[in-house]
């Protein structure tokens, strides 16, 4: 066990430390950031908004990093929580129940994951290029479904998704503990993880060892879609609403910089999903910290870049050979090659 | 020590580590005007860490270096070409979108008015390779040309950029007999101006055909410099791998194998790949595969692999019918298959060592049923024992490895699977002497143990060493079949070329 | 269903355009942006309304965003010879030739709801709202209610740098200076939508002591007052009294929550731009009247004393 906590701990050690950077950071701006208090029978303080607030962006990246391991990208997944959102919206308010809702609106993710999975997988298009297809399409498709309006309802069921909580915890941050420990154990506990790896790092010489390269490239997508109807489920119960204009617009690219700021490379192959749901939150924190500091918001997006470049830095191999100079040498190569099984 | 002055370059006590390794320890390297030198070592000897250094792509830790009897500190490649040294890899390069002429004067293009002169540099370029009988279109791109042409290319850039010290760092590996042929009396030529030319590669009969002298490394650590011409072959090897190879190929020549054959395929091909072909492959037989690149012989491999799809013909094993579609379809029929393309085909590089072995074992096992920790641990050590594979710990990115020990470690992932049919591709190209034995012995020992075999090679020798029966071919089809006393390496060029003849009729 | 139901109704309006062709003494064509937001669904409603109303026969054309498809929709009008042109200007720059166009052939243009950079004899009129107006409307109405007490108040803005976030901030600045009682003590953008508007009321609350420092929210939209009424009653505060609510654009839900006691003010950004365009082309057309060159729509307060469900009713059935 102990062995185990090492390998991950220096897997993720540097989101921790820039985690914990942050957060010291926001806390000394200002210092009530570090309050926690029960109210209406939840947890309630900026931390817990932090984790609540990054809930749709911490599940895309989870289904962004497997698809990224195999040296893909899925550019549709902001489309997709707009469709799934508005898809929820419409069937709840046509008064359909909160069972049939959820089972339909999962399933509409798993198709627009099949349609990516298809033609990476069986079309051979760049990822790039066919997930593009519904990023630019999908929207559309939501705006359809919702008639170019915020579809609101008012189901009890629906609502407790967005803002109820379970165990003091507010509803989206369990959805996404969950999911993540099921992912991160169904990919590290089964062979997955090391399957998707070897397609990501040389998908040729996989195929050829018997590696059944095409229908785990199809799941990879289809996980990536499921993730982001839950993310576009979230968002709509949250804001009692499904916004086709504005749900999940660019998070595409937040997930995408969780898994990078998670240390995963988007040349494929390795991959750790602790780490990328660990990206989301620190760019969260971030969100949560500039707005909390009181500047105007002309330097949000300054504030954000710079904050994000330093971690990136931080990162570089390069910039780690020369600080493993004045480390203690004990740290160098293991723990950092992959997290444990 | 010798003096200096027939010395252009000499390397004096040169030290590199890097962190846990010592990779040069205090090496000694003289290059004479005029000479062609050769560098051998097997893999991780320190061969390129000492070229790295010669040539400012490391900076050494210690030692000093004397170019033409002054003192030299190339900071980086760049500076190495300005100060005279210039270098050409196995893997050109240069830009292949350009034109030959352009690759030739990249960054020092002629101008006129500010603007290139393309005439002038096309006639500058013309005239350049005239030196080196090459007469071709050089307002072509680099990439209409064969790699040997590039690699001529590529040696008229550095010598006309450098002038005094030509590093040729396994310029032969790709290129034909002829081809070799060709560049070697490049070589000559140029040796005859008065360059120093460092010359490293695997291929021990070029060695003798070309080096005047030779010095070998080993693990970081000047073995010796000699003649060439007092240097026998045997006691070559024994400075390369410090020991006595028993002999350097078995020729425990085996008689043909009787019996039924297990593999059957008949009128197997697929168009525009192979012909169809008859095959028939025995328990404890090693068929091998001979012929020129190109003639059919990697297609063949991927056919019966199933990495194409046969589009005619059938295959049986012991009298039933099989489905050979796909890799995951010849592997549940227990075939494995080494592919000549290592780097792209074969290892994952980024996963470590024992992912590598046990890929094939658990994608066959499929996804929900993974292989225990322990016991890829047990699977990944008995096989890093079994063939020897030198990897610091079974942990290792296999990408980090030497070429020999990859190829030994894809070998492992197909033993893994106990496979019945093992078809190996090339599996001693490029891989330094020790582990070439190494894989001899090893296809012998599976023989005998019972398994079929399929190699493919392009050494001659090392095929009729260790087949039952030989297939020639040719121009995508099998033309030819030698077994018993007609199995000599005599015999299976006269069948290549007899064919050749054929068609010339 | 719902693309069902768009497309069923799409067809039927489609029809009646065609239908009451023959019938009308009026063609006018108009060049709609697209139906980006619930706010441009009402105006093309609205408009199709306002026409029918006045027996005007109205060529529809939707530009999906794009400039290029307004100019082929003008130059189409043009060619068809309709007797005045409606334009709603995806952008600012870039229409003088068209217009010129527009201009030899006689045909009035008017623009709706936005204006352009171009000389003003090449468009007959622009109706558009007040931005700035519509701001200190709202302002006004904050410092009229809270009578002189102090009050802090926290400002979600529009998107960075778009001219509504700029002139509706200018506008409430203005009504509030000179009542040292207001203050605005945090401002942040809230990108127009629900979710950042919830996002950002969530931090306001925590930054401002749980909330019993804000006395008041304004918000540039109704979209991003909806999404922070939300985070108020997460927070445990009532919103509409324990922090009110005033904000702008006057859109169906707004009129719900008002209804509830959830917010209190909306200043209307009308989606009636036509009213006033046709009834200013009728004159012009009459006797030959030039309107100004700018006519402004009303910007009208909504309270919670304005029978918001009423309002929240007539509304709902405009495409919001």
């Amino acid at each position: 066990m102990i062995p185990i906590m090492r390998a991950y701990a220096g897997r993720l050690l540097p989101q921790l430390i820039a985690l914990t950077a942050i957060v010291i950071a926001i806390s000394m701006v200002f210092p009530g950031f570090l309050n926690l208090q029960i109210q209406n029978g939840r947890l309630y303080g900026s931390m817990i908004d932090i984790l609540n607030r990054g809930a749709p962006v911490v599940l895309l990246a989870i289904g962004m990093t497997v698809v990224i391991a195999t040296k893909g990208i899925d550019l549709s997944v902001g489309a997709v929580m707009a469709i799934c959102g508005a898809v929820a919206a419409s069937l709840i308010t046509s008064g359909h129940s909160l069972a049939e809702t959820l089972l339909a609106t999962l399933a509409v993710g798993i198709i627009c994951g099949l349609w990516n999975g298809v033609l990476v997988a069986v079309l051979d298009i760049q990822p790039i290029i066919a997930t593009l297809v519904l990023m630019v399409a999908g929207r559309g498709i939501a705006q359809l479904i919702t008639e170019g309006t915020i579809l609101t309802f008012n189901d009890p069921g629906l609502i407790f998704i967005g803002s109820g909580s379970f165990a003091g915890l507010p509803m989206p941050i369990v959805i996404w503990l969950v999911f993540s420990l099921i992912v991160a154990l169904l990919v590290r506990r089964t062979a997955l993880g090391m399957l998707v790896e070897a397609i990501g790092i040389n998908r040729q010489a996989s195929t050829l060892s018997g590696v059944l390269t095409p229908v785990l490239l199809v799941a990879a997508y289809v996980l990536s879609g499921l993730c982001a109807a839950t993310a576009g489920i979230i968002a709509a119960a949250d804001i009692r609403g499904a916004d086709a204009n504005n749900a999940g617009l660019w998070l595409e690219l937040d997930a995408i910089l969780a898994v990078v700021v998670g240390g995963t490379s988007l040349l494929g192959g390795r991959f750790s999903i602790a780490a990328s749901v660990l990206g989301a939150v620190i760019i969260q924190a971030i969100n949560t910290g500039i707005l909390l500091s009181g500047f105007p918001p002309e330097f949000n997006l300054i504030i954000k870049a710079a904050i994000i470049i330093f971690i990136l830095v931080l990162q570089s191999p390069r910039f780690r050979t020369g600080v493993s100079f004045l480390s203690i040498p004990k740290a160098a190569g293991k723990p950092t090659e992959r997290e444990a099984k | 020590m010798q003096t200096s002055s027939d010395n252009i370059l000499s390397a004096i006590r040169i030290e590199k580590g890097f962190p846990g390794t010592k990779a040069l320890d205090k090496v000694d390297f003289h290059l004479r005007r005029g000479e062609v030198h050769a560098l051998l070592g097997e893999n991780g000897a320190g061969k390129s860490t000492l070229i790295k250094c010669l040539t400012g792509a490391y900076r050494r830790d210690g030692g000093s270096m004397l170019l033409d009897g002054t003192e030299a500190d190339p900071r980086d490649t760049f500076d190495a070409q300005r100060l005279g040294i210039g270098t050409v890899y196995q893997e050109v390069n240069l830009l292949p979108n350009l034109t030959v002429a352009e690759n030739l004067f990249l960054g020092r293009q002629p101008r006129r008015f500010g603007m290139v002169d393309t005439r002038t540099m096309n006639r500058r370029a013309r005239e350049l390779l005239a030196e080196y009988e090459l007469d071709i279109d050089v307002t072509r791109d680099l990439a209409s040309y064969s790699v040997a042409i590039q690699q001529v290319v590529a040696i008229a850039r550095a010598v006309d950029l450098s002038g005094k010290v030509l590093i040729l760092d396994e310029p032969t590996a790709s290129l034909d007999a002829h081809e070799v042929e060709m560049l070697f009396r490049i070589v000559r030529r140029l040796k005859g101006r008065g360059l120093g030319i460092i010359f490293i590669t695997h291929f021990l009969e070029q060695v003798y055909a070309i080096s005047d002298r030779i010095t070998v490394l080993r693990n970081g650590q000047l073995v010796g410099t000699r003649n060439a011409a007092d240097l026998d072959r045997r006691e070559l090897i024994a400075m390369m791998i410090g020991r006595e190879l028993a002999t350097e190929i078995h020729s425990a020549h085996s008689d043909a194998v009787a019996g039924e054959p297990r593999y059957r395929f008949r009128n197997f091909g697929r168009r525009g790949k192979i012909d169809p072909f008859d095959l028939d492959v025995r328990a404890g037989e090693v068929v091998g595969m001979a012929g020129l690149l190109g003639s059919g012989r990697t297609e063949t491999a991927e056919i019966l692999f199933g990495a194409h799809r046969a589009d005619s013909g059938t295959a049986e094993i012991e009298g039933r019918t099989v489905d050979l579609s796909s890799p995951r379809a010849a592997i549940r029929q227990r075939f494995g298959f080494c592919p000549e393309d290592r780097k792209t085909a074969g290892i994952v590089g980024d996963l470590s060592v024992r992912e590598n072995i046990v890929l094939a074992l658990q994608a066959r096992r499929g996804w929900t049923r993974p292989i225990p920790r322990a016991e890829q641990n047990r699977l990944a050590d008995h096989y890093i024992r079994a063939l020897d594979i030198r990897t610091p710990d079974r942990e290792k990115p296999i990408r980090l490895l030497s070429g020999g020990n990859q190829q030994k470690a894809i070998l492992a992932r197909w033993l893994a699977t106990e496979p019945e049919l093992l078809i190996l591709d090339e599996p001693t190209r490029g891989i330094d002497v020790g582990a070439h034995a190494e894989i001899i012995r090893l296809i012998e020992s599976l023989r005998e143990k019972g398994m079929s075999l399929i190699v493919i090679s392009s050494e001659i020798e090392e095929l009729v060493a260790y087949s039952t029966r030989v297939v020639v071919l040719r121009d995508r089809a099998h033309v030819a079949e030698l077994d018993g006393a007609q199995l000599t390496a005599h015999r299976i060029v006269e069948a290549i070329a007899a064919t050749n003849g054929r068609e010339a009729s | 269903m719902k693309i069902v139901k768009a497309l069923a109704s799409a067809t039927i309006l489609a029809a009646c355009t065609f239908g009451s062709a023959s019938a009308a003494e009026l063609v006018v064509g108009f060049s709609q942006i697209g139906s980006e937001s619930g706010w441009r669904a009402a105006e093309t409603t609205l408009t199709k309304q306002q026409a029918e109303e006045r027996g005007i026969d109205l060529k529809f054309a939707d530009a999906q965003q794009k400039q290029e498809n307004q100019i082929k929709a003008i130059r189409s009008f043009i060619a068809q010879g309709v007797n005045a042109i409606l334009l709603a200007p995806v952008v600012a720059t870039g229409w003088d030739e068209v217009l010129e166009e527009a201009k030899d052939a006689e045909i009035p243009v008017i623009l709706l709801d936005r204006t352009v950079d171009a000389s003003d004899n090449l468009y007959l009129t622009a109706v558009t709202s007040d931005l700035v107006h519509e701001g200190s409307v709202a302002g006004k109405w904050l410092v009229d209610t809270v009578a002189g007490k102090p009050c802090n108040v926290v400002e979600l803005q529009g998107t960075t740098g778009s001219s509504p976030a700029i002139d509706r901030k200018k506008g409430f600045e203005q009504a509030l200076s000179g009542n040292d009682n207001l203050k605005i003590v945090r401002s942040q953008t809230g990108d127009f939508t629900r979710t950042k508007g919830k996002e950002v009321m969530e931090s306001f609350l925590k930054a401002e002591d749980g909330g019993k420092n804000i006395c008041a929210l304004y918000a540039h939209n109704d979209d991003m007052a909806v999404g922070a009424i939300q985070a108020i009653k997460e927070a445990g505060l009532k919103p509409g009294k324990d922090i009110l609510v005033v904000s702008i654009d006057a859109v169906p839900d707004i009129f719900q929550a008002m209804a509830a006691g959830e917010a209190n003010a909306t200043v209307e950004l009308t989606p009636n731009m036509a009213g006033p365009a046709f009834d200013a082309l009728a004159a012009f057309l009459k006797d030959g009247k030039e309107p100004p060159k700018w006519i402004q729509t009303e910007s009208k307060l909504y309270t919670q004393a304005d029978d918001p469900m009423k309002v929240y009713e007539e509304k709902k059935g405009l495409g919001y």
